[in-house]
Formats: C-alpha cells, sequence, structure tokens
C-alpha cells in the first residue's frame, strides 16, 4: 500500500480541471476547496481503510460526491458553469451531466481548457507561468517561490491577480473552437517553455526542485499533443526540445549540486529513453512550413545529444542553427550564444571577435553570462587576470545561490596555475531563463 | 493483555498543498503498517466525520457540530492491545498526528 510519488500534486491539477468545469471558471476557488477536501478524507481514510487500488479513482469519485451535494444545495443561489445552460438545474441530468464532465478521458481537455484559460492576453507570462504551476501543477505559493527563489508576497500576487482575471473571463476557454484554439496556442507554448526553461536553467539551488519543473513541462505539453488540434509542429517541436535537454538532467549537477557545463557533463549519464523519445518528437515536428524557434533550439539539442563526446559536436551544425535563431529573434543572448560557438570552432580569438561584433550587445549589461563568455575565451587565451576580472564581474551580476558558486568557481580557476582545460562552461546557459524578478509589473 | 482505544484529536483538515498532504500520508501509512507489524492492532477502526449531532440534557437538545475546536474534535479512533498502558503509551508516540499539533489519547478498555 504505497502511494506513487507526487500523487496529490498530479491529481490536484486534474480534479481542479474537471471540476471547474462543472462549477464554471468563476468559481474556481470552490473547484480548489472541493479538492482539498477530497485530499483531507483520503488522509483521514487511507491510513486506517488501506490505500485504495486505484487512488485517482478513489479521489474522483470523493470530489464528485461532494461537487454533486454542493450543486445541489447550492444551485438556487449560486450560479455554475454558464456552460452546462440548465443541465445542472434537473435530477434528470445532473448526475449524467457530473459523471461525463470527470470521467477520466475527459480530463485531458478539462485540463487544456483551465490551461488555456491561464495564458489570458490579459496576463503577463510570469503571471501565466505561477498559474499554471498552482492550478495545473499542485504547487503551493510557498512552492512556487522556493522554485522562483522569488519572494512569497511577489508570488502570491501573482497568482491572486491572475486568479482574479480568470474569474472575471466568466467562461473557460473553449477549446472545440479551432480558431481560438490556434489564436491562443503560441501563448501556451510559450507558458510551457518558459515552465521547461525555469526548471532547466532555473534559480532553485535544489535539483529536485528543479527536474520537477522540467517533468511537469514535459507533461502538460504531452497532454497538449493529445489534443487534435495541438499537435501542431511546433508543439513536437517544443516536446523534443524538452526531452532532448531533459535527458541531460542527470548530468547537469554534481553530487554537492553544482551545475556542470555541458562540456565537461558525463554523457554516460544522459538519459536514453528521452533522447530517443526526443528524436522521435523531432522527426514528426519537421512538417509544414512553419520553422519556429523551437524547431531551431530542438535541432540543437540533438545535434548535441549526437555527438558522444563534447569534442565531437558538430559546431557547423550549431552556428548555422544560431544564424537561424537570429533570423527569427534577433536577440543579443542568442548572438553570444553563436560567438561562444564559434570559439569552439575557430579559437577564442576569433570568438572575442564575433562577441565584440554583437551589435546591440549592451542590452546584455545585466546578463551574467555576457561578461563570463568573455572571461572564459580571455582565460582560453592565457590572459588569466583579465579573466579573473570579467568572471567577478558576473559574479556581481549573478541573479541566485547557483549562478553565484558557478562564477565563484570560474573565479577559484583563474587563480590556479594548472592549465585549463578547454571547456566551454557557459555554453549550457544558452537558452535565455524565465526572468521572474520580483520587481517586475504586471500590468 | 489489554485493550486500548486510541482517540486521535486535532484536524488533519489543515491548509496544506499537495504535496505536503502526500507527506503526511506516507508518515501515517507508514505508522499504521509498523503497528500491524508488531501484531497490536485489534481493531483498525474508522475515522469520524467531522458533521454530527449533539444530543444534550433533559430538555433532550439537539445541537448540531462540531462540538469543540478543531484541536479537541476528535477524527478517528484505534483499538490496540497491548500487556500494559506504558507500552500503548509507548505505541501511541510516533503518530504523525503529533507533528501537526493533534493528541492521542489512550484509554484503557474496562474489564469487568
Amino acid at each position: 500500500m504505497n502511494v506513487d510519488e507526487h500523487l496529490f500534486r498530479r491529481e490536484a491539477g486534474r480534479l481542479t480541471s474537471a471540476l471547474t468545469r462543472v462549477f464554471g471558471v468563476h468559481n474556481l476557488a470552490l473547484a480548489e476547496d472541493v479538492v482539498q477536501d477530497a485530499f483531507c478524507r483520503a488522509l483521514e481514510i487511507w491510513p486506517i481503510r488501506g490505500v485504495p487500488d486505484n487512488p485517482s479513482a478513489w479521489l474522483m469519485t470523493t470530489a464528485r460526491n461532494r461537487a454533486l451535494d454542493i450543486v445541489r444545495r447550492q444551485r438556487t443561489a449560486n450560479t455554475f458553469a454558464p456552460e452546462l445552460g440548465r443541465m445542472l438545474d434537473s435530477e434528470w441530468t445532473l448526475a449524467p451531466v457530473l459523471d461525463e464532465i470527470l470521467a477520466a478521458d475527459a480530463i485531458p481537455d478539462s485540463m487544456l481548457r483551465l490551461m488555456f484559460s491561464c495564458c489570458h492576453p490579459r496576463l503577463s507570462e510570469s503571471v501565466r507561468v505561477a498559474l499554471i504551476l498552482n492550478i495545473l501543477c499542485g504547487f503551493s505559493v510557498q512552492e512556487i517561490a522556493g522554485a522562483f527563489a522569488s519572494g512569497h508576497a511577489a508570488v502570491e500576487k501573482r497568482i491572486v491577480r491572475g486568479k482574479k482575471v480568470l474569474a472575471e473571463s466568466k467562461h473557460l476557454f473553449d477549446t472545440a473552437v479551432p480558431a481560438d484554439f490556434s489564436d491562443r496556442l503560441p501563448a501556451v507554448q510559450r507558458a510551457l517553455y518558459l515552465l521547461f526553461n525555469e526548471g532547466y536553467h532555473g534559480a532553485s539551488p535544489v535539483a529536485a526542485v528543479r527536474a520537477e519543473l522540467c517533468n511537469e513541462a514535459i507533461r502538460l505539453s504531452a497532454v497538449l499533443l493529445q489534443h487534435q488540434l495541438g499537435g501542431t509542429p511546433a508543439t513536437y517541436a517544443l516536446a523534443a526540445l524538452m526531452a532532448l535537454t531533459a535527458a541531460r538532467l542527470p548530468a547537469r549537477t554534481d553530487a554537492s549540486g553544482n551545475l556542470v557545463a555541458l562540456f565537461d557533463q558525463d554523457r554516460t549519464l544522459w538519459d536514453q529513453t528521452r533522447l530517443s523519445e526526443g528524436m522521435r518528437l523531432l522527426e514528426l515536428s519537421a512538417s509544414g512550413a512553419e520553422l519556429t524557434e523551437y524547431h531551431i533550439e530542438a535541432a540543437m539539442a540533438s545535434v548535441h545529444a549526437l555527438a558522444r563526446r563534447a569534442e565531437d559536436t558538430d559546431w557547423d551544425a550549431i552556428i548555422s542553427l544560431y544564424e537561424s535563431l537570429i533570423a527569427i529573434n534577433p536577440s543579443p543572448i542568442v548572438a553570444l550564444n553563436r560567438a561562444i560557438a564559434i570559439a569552439q570552432r575557430d579559437g577564442p580569438d576569433r570568438g572575442l571577435a564575433a562577441i565584440a561584433a554583437i551589435s546591440n550587445h549592451e542590452r546584455l549589461a545585466s546578463y551574467p553570462f555576457y561578461s563570463a563568455a568573455v572571461g572564459e575565451l580571455e582565460l582560453r587565451r592565457g590572459n588569466r587576470q583579465r579573466a579573473r576580472s570579467h568572471f567577478q564581474t558576473s559574479l556581481e551580476k549573478a541573479r541566485n545561490a547557483t549562478e553565484r558558486r558557478f562564477f565563484e568557481q570560474r573565479i577559484a580557476a583563474c587563480d590556479r596555475p594548472s592549465a585549463q582545460p578547454p571547456d566551454a562552461a557557459f555554453l549550457d546557459a544558452s537558452l535565455e531563463p524565465c526572468r521572474m524578478s520580483d520587481g517586475e509589473e504586471d500590468q | 493483555m489489554s485493550e486500548f482505544l486510541f482517540l486521535f484529536r486535532g484536524s488533519q483538515r489543515l491548509a496544506r498543498s499537495p504535496e505536503e498532504i502526500q507527506k503526511s500520508m506516507q508518515k501515517w501509512v507508514a505508522w499504521f503498517r509498523e503497528l500491524n507489524q508488531k501484531g497490536v492492532v485489534k481493531d483498525p477502526g474508522n475515522p469520524l466525520d467531522a458533521s454530527g449531532k449533539v444530543v444534550r440534557g433533559h430538555g433532550k437538545d439537539v445541537h448540531d457540530g462540531p462540538y469543540a475546536e478543531a484541536k479537541d474534535l476528535i477524527n478517528g479512533y484505534v483499538l490496540i492491545e497491548a500487556p500494559t498502558i506504558d507500552q500503548a503509551v509507548e505505541l501511541s508516540k510516533s503518530c504523525p498526528i503529533l507533528e501537526d499539533g493533534g493528541s492521542v489519547e489512550v484509554r484503557p478498555i474496562s474489564k469487568f
């Protein structure tokens, strides 16, 4: 009688999504109460009676009965989901409608309705991500604040604001309208991408927490892929990018929780199942005319995945992918990464020249990996003092403890007399992490 | 061998995240498993619903629950077998409810 790891967190998202379809999006808080109630009953009953054979079904039945009770008692005073019309008013239709919505095969669509609702155009990206984590992934405010190394009050403010907008939107997003679906899909993909990046590049010093965020992003992407309109080439590319990148998680931190650069990772630790899943998804993404950033980033991840040793990396391919990426997204961070790839192929002098040529590099002023990249290349040229001062700048701009530790190690490397291994420590910082700074103003 | 009723007081219904509920669940399941392995569970008992009625006095007044503050509310019981009350008390000490601010009342079943 064991309980699956994260069972309650996973079920929280499923149950809340289903119940919101019954109660209406304006009654999200009521749905959350019913879920909490079902969990508390489980906590009272399972230890004594034993964990049921199908814990998910038990929780769903408990929530269903409670929902039925609430609808019966409140239907004159409260209005429930407008989408259901008067179906909840009559005993003839109440239970059948409830059972249809709460059926296991209806849950993925309910999750999508809520996920799309969370990506409301009135909400900023950071609010969307926080809402998805809270409502669909079952993370508390406290846990989200921990994962983002962000203040409790700031996260709470985001979630309260997000829920207010959700409640005011009156209707849950309707996944059955193809035009609306396609309109909102990019925002949903972007939120999942940011959620994933927060896991992979994120601020939490706890590797397990970051891995969980990656897993959640992968899980929700799988739900999106299942939907007839959700499984677009871009979604496949996004899922491929996540699988190929997450495959590196086991090698990404060492025993003491320090980041291990892509080039120093023990590639035998990479998750082969995820790599082959990623390659399969990448193939499925290759249809249609649209080339998205997800396609390019997934292709880059696949180039790394295919290199058995770091020195086998196909730099020509990586550089040309960065150039395609710059064409879509002329971000100085992408240009910086291209410069780093050039340094890998042609040596540090050419790399530094490419960095100097980045046109809008002043936008990188606060980005700690900018000075780190220069420092790394100076170190390779043997300019220890110069390298040291660049890493010192990075250290001052570090955004979290993991980054700080990483730059401290680089500074220590400058002070070591021995020859440096030719690593590209900063390369793994490639993708721009989701920024959820506390000072951010949400419209 | 004597029998003792363990009465659990204090609400499980704290505001907790799913992950915290999961951890609490694991502790409860582990505790009951330990009791079962020791062979001291005479009857696994039942959880009690927080609702209910109280009937009181000559007037047979009927009151709705809850009867007390959450921390005093009995929310379940188990019947335990142990040679002495000290040993029964020892068994209760690893009950997870204690970590959540609740209590276990250990009451010997009277023998005639």
